[in-house]
């Protein structure tokens, strides 16, 4: 059940150029929440910026009842977000989203991100490596400038494969790619992604012919976050083509089977 | 003190409300709030059948506001009257249905089902700019609201509150239409029609092209027609139209409203509309009023 806390920033933390880590103490908020799920956020008392922002949750920390995650500085509420002072309190709703990442049936599964899509998917490989899920990782980066959390993502999973589009670190060209070539030794039970458009329609694609499970976690623009504005609308797979069929990313989601829905 | 409101027949332990599509059912924010905290709840609009809604994307954010075009999504009154009626009859507020339609047929045959259920009024959903047919089309002439209604009226026996769109030249004369039909109140204002360009891909933001505009943006656009209608006509007004706070509530009830509506400040704080019910207890005691019925349309004129 989702609550409004006032959360204490602990510590705040710019990764790389304009993405914030941000810690926050939220026991009411941690203690419920699962992977996949995320937060809202009210950046200003005031009424402009006036929604809130939705952001994925990157690390529970369930013993000390910490919170973390990870944003980038994208317009004018990130930008207010990312000048908070540690010590001061931040205006978050969450958990949020009853469609979380589950891996509880697999033994072995690969999770694969894209750029700022990353985050949501250490808590997921974290939970699964602890529950003895054979966990490996694929995280496609645009240049090495953009390249982040490679420490953290090699402690929670077994094998990390990074990769950039110009190959400017690590290996080139799309993380998907080596996914695929690794498929030819590895039998996943399961995909995991969440990233840019793009790549999780290349990765429904190629779950979806070879009949392999596919947990995506999707973005779509949002108003209340709590399942009643009815906003983040997306298509279910077997809509008919003349009285379409929507769920909604916050309320359904933000993680769904690839099967279930048309991106 | 007494904040007891009466609108058209529905007693309301205060004058807060919740508008219609920023609410849902309930369900979300009975995870917040006990809901009898509420005067009223009008429901998300419904419709004779289910309706998927618009493509999306179908919200984005604007200054002090948000466009949406949602396209009515629900899931019709049969679904309603069976699931979530019974869970809002748990609570001890004012349940009224707001009901959406493409024909003057379907308007009808919608309120003879709702005549038949335990709720305390009817929201007619006039004004909705996001559907192709029906709503707004009814609603931007005083003949078009004034036949609707009265032919609703013909089988309704509840309470029937006429919602109104702002995109029209004269509101004041659509509110007439709305009394000349039979209906017992009027509510006011339905979102403005707007539009947001994304300047990178010289395409509208929403999948629609244009949506509703609400939230405090809005708010002095609803007050000045509130303060129109109530000159126009002898019906009470539910008010609303940006409205996040007590002080606001007090704005639209001195131009004349008897209940306010909370609608998208339910976005930004699950708590905006029991806030706004403190608020507006705050305003009493701090200008030593009894009864908040007394400040209804007592705004003192330039």
């Amino acid at each position: 059940m989702p609550k409004q806390v006032h959360a204490k920033l602990i510590k705040k933390e710019e990764i790389i150029k304009d993405i914030y880590k941000f810690s926050v103490k939220a026991p009411e908020i941690v203690e419920t929440a699962k992977p996949g799920n995320f937060i809202e956020i009210r950046v200003t008392e005031g009424i402009d910026p006036f929604l809130r922002r939705p952001i994925s949750i990157y690390n529970l920390d369930k013993e000390n009842g910490i919170l973390e995650f990870i944003f980038q500085v994208k317009g004018k509420g990130t930008e207010i977000l990312s000048k908070k002072e540690e010590g001061t309190d931040i205006d978050i709703i969450g958990p949020l989203g009853h469609g979380t990442f589950k891996f509880e049936k697999y033994k072995n599964i690969a999770v694969i991100g894209g750029g700022i899509g990353i985050f949501p998917l250490y808590e997921l490989s974290k939970e699964a490596k602890q529950n003895d899920v054979k966990v490996n990782c694929y995280l496609g980066f645009r240049n090495k400038n953009f390249v982040m959390l490679e420490k953290e993502f090699e402690e929670v999973t077994d094998n990390l494969t990074i990769t950039t589009d110009d190959g400017t670190y690590k290996e080139k060209g799309f993380a998907i790619d080596y996914l695929i070539k690794d498929m030819e030794n590895e039998k996943y039970e399961c995909i995991y992604a969440c990233g840019p458009l793009p790549m999780l329609k290349a990765i429904q694609k190629y779950a979806n012919e070879n009949n392999i499970d596919c947990q995506i976690s999707l973005e779509e623009k949002m108003a209340c976050g709590l399942g009643v504005c009815l906003g983040c609308a997306v298509k279910t797979a077997k809509s008919p083509k003349d009285a379409p069929e929507y769920w909604h990313v916050c309320k359904g989601g933000p993680v769904f089977q690839t099967k279930d829905v048309e991106i | 003190m007494n904040t007891q409101i009466n609108l058209a027949g529905i007693k309301m332990k205060n004058p807060v409300t919740v508008a219609s599509g920023t609410f849902g059912y309930g369900r979300e924010f009975s995870e917040f709030f006990d809901l009898s905290k509420l005067g009223g709840i009008i429901t998300k609009g419904t419709s004779l059948k289910p309706k998927s809604g618009n493509k999306p994307s179908r919200v984005c954010e604007t200054a002090s506001g948000m466009l949406n075009s949602i396209g009515l999504q629900n899931p019709g009154v049969e679904y309603f009257a069976e699931n979530d009626l019974p869970f809002l009859k748990k609570f001890d507020t004012a349940i009224i249905v707001n009901a959406c339609g493409s024909t003057v047929e379907e308007y009808v045959e919608l309120c003879r089902i709702l005549n038949t259920l335990d709720i305390d009024g009817v929201e007619l959903n006039l004004s909705c700019p996001n559907v192709k047919e029906g709503c707004m089309a009814f609603g931007n002439t005083y003949e078009g609201v004034k036949h609707v209604t009265s032919e609703v009226r013909k089988v309704l026996d509840k309470p029937l509150i006429v919602k109104l769109t702002p995109n029209v030249t004269d509101i004041a004369s659509i509110a007439k239409g709305v009394e000349d039909g039979g209906a017992d109140a009027v509510s006011l204002i339905n979102t403005l029609l707007g539009m947001k360009i994304d300047i990178d891909k010289r395409k509208p933001v929403l999948a629609n092209n244009t949506g509703g505009l609400s939230g405090p943006a809005i708010k002095p656009v609803a007050v000045r027609m509130v303060y129109q209608v109530a000159q126009a006509v002898n019906i009470p007004i539910l008010g609303m139209g940006g409205i996040i706070n007590g002080d606001d509530a007090i704005e639209f009830m001195l131009v004349g409203a008897t209940a306010i509506s909370i609608g998208a400040g339910n976005f930004i704080d699950p708590y905006t509309s029991i806030n706004t019910v403190k608020g507006i207890e705050d305003y009493m005691k701090k200008h030593n009023i009894d009864d908040i019925n007394e400040i209804i349309g007592k705004v003192k004129m330039n």
